[in-house]
């Protein structure tokens, strides 16, 4: 690992000062994605402004139609909390199936949206429950978030906040998860929301993606037969050692049939 | 270079460390605590978990410096001052639960976590949990034997 500054951020406004003027610096959450990165060399940032110590970027809350999750809320605190099972239990169920337990102690929401690998889980959860998520200088809606691979719509230095996410009538997450790193091959996420149904991939290449042709035939009829029929073109999809891309389009079909059945 | 201060096996220890100092680095090399081991570069092997405030972590996947004033526990604070096992290190000796041994520190204490946490786990919660912990050797039969032993003697001990 190249060696770099390391600072904690003692609030938001701490850590934005930190950050501001320096191309080179990085935030860190809980580091489970930037230290393996920076153990490969992939990353070689100047200055580390860790985020662990402001408080108030960890709460978990429910009420007035929403879920929201301060940035910094772990995977096993998200999963973990009553009021996430009770309100939406799909997202705390997206999170109960990040990785293993330790990666769950200390990855955290907005590392993982921040970051957006194309194989996460929680993007899924953000796009396909139409998510907004708050940074220190304005409200992003999911639509507008996510650009391409490892791409979002953070300006440089723009610290999240927290994620607030509506409710849902339901929903559901499956994923069929490559076995060895427990990312997705191919995740889908549904909802009925109030605005329609969504439907939104993770794994097939170049991050979350809305399947339309699906979303309509359940504002149709919410079934799972309902999508009968319906295939994604394997050209929207990436083909690798895990699967070909034949292989990823196949399982979008067979797992949003899935998660259409588990919402009920 | 930063500072760290923190309490590990229930000793105070103060260390000068690079920004870039991984907390299996500092105890391996700085503190002599070979138990924690290493057994990969991707975060995935599992052989490197410790407690870090009463949780289990990667201490291959976390900096020193983020643990400044942190509880840690590593494999060689589990056992009494007097030298006898904790139920689950006896556990994993009476079950045959190991090897070669290179993955059991952090079996172990990955095991520990899961048994506060879900003090009756069923088979299929503790292979579940044992997603982050890989062997190479024993198939994970008697690791999960080992562990189911090891949680009721835990419970019976308190
Ligand atoms: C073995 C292993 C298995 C995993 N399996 C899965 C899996 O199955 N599914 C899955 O989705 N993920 C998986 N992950 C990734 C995991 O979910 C991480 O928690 C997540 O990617 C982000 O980590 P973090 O929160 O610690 O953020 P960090 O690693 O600290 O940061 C990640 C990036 O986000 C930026 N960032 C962090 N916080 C903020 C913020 N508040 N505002 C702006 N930028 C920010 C950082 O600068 C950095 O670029 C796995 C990781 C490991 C090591
Ligand atoms: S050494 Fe393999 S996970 Fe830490
Ligand atoms: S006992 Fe050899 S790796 Fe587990």
């Amino acid at each position: 690992m190249y060696d770099f500054a390391y600072h904690k951020a003692s609030s938001v406004a701490d850590a934005a000062a930190k950050a501001k003027g320096n191309d080179d610096a990085k935030f860190m959450a809980g580091g489970q994605t930037l230290i393996p990165t920076l153990k490969q060399r992939l990353a070689r940032p100047s200055d580390v402004i860790d985020l662990a110590a402001i408080a108030d970027l960890k709460s978990i809350a429910a009420g007035g139609g929403a879920v929201t999750l301060g940035a910094m809320a772990t995977h096993a605190s998200v999963a973990a909390s009553a009021d996430v099972k009770k309100a939406i239990p799909a997202l705390a169920a997206l999170a109960e199936g990040i990785g293993d337990p330790q990666v769950r102690n200390r990855g955290t929401v907005g590392g993982s949206v921040a970051n957006n690998d194309p194989a996460a889980d929680y993007p899924a959860a953000v796009l396909g429950l139409g998510a907004t998520i708050h940074t220190d200088q304005r409200q992003i809606a999911a639509d507008d978030f996510f650009l391409s691979v490892f791409t979002t719509a953070l300006n440089p230095g723009e610290l999240i906040t927290r994620i607030s996410f509506p409710v849902p009538e339901k929903a559901a997450y499956v994923k069929f998860p490559s076995p060895a790193s427990r990312y997705a091959m191919i995740g889908v996420f549904v909802a009925k929301t109030a605005k329609g149904a969504r439907v939104v991939v993770t794994g097939a290449g170049n991050g979350v993606i809305r399947i339309k042709s699906m979303e309509a035939a359940l504002d149709k009829a919410w079934s799972a037969a309902s999508l009968d029929g319906i295939a994604v073109s394997a050209s929207a999809c990436n083909g690798d050692i895990h699967g070909s891309s034949e292989y990823r389009a196949h399982l979008i079909s067979v797992m949003a049939k899935r998660a259409v059945a588990a919402a009920g | 270079m930063p500072q760290v201060s923190m309490t590990v096996n229930g000793r105070p220890i103060k260390a000068d460390v690079e920004g870039r100092t991984l907390l299996v680095q500092l105890l391996r090399e700085k503190l002599g605590l070979t138990g924690t081991h290493v057994g990969c570069d991707t975060s995935q092997c599992g052989a490197c978990v410790v407690h870090v405030d009463g949780k289990s972590a990667k201490s291959c996947t976390l900096l020193a410096a983020q643990l400044d004033g942190a509880n840690i526990t590593t494999i060689e604070g589990l056992a009494g001052a007097d030298g006898k096992l904790h139920p689950m290190q006896e556990a994993f000796r009476d079950n045959h639960g190991l090897q070669c041994g290179f993955c059991t520190p952090g079996m172990v204490m990955s095991a520990v976590d899961l048994a506060k946490t879900n003090p009756n786990a069923s088979e299929h919660e503790i292979r579940e949990w044992l997603e982050g912990n890989i062997c190479r050797c024993t198939g994970y039969h008697n690791i999960v034997k080992s562990i189911q032993a090891g949680a009721a003697a835990m419970q019976a001990a308190k």
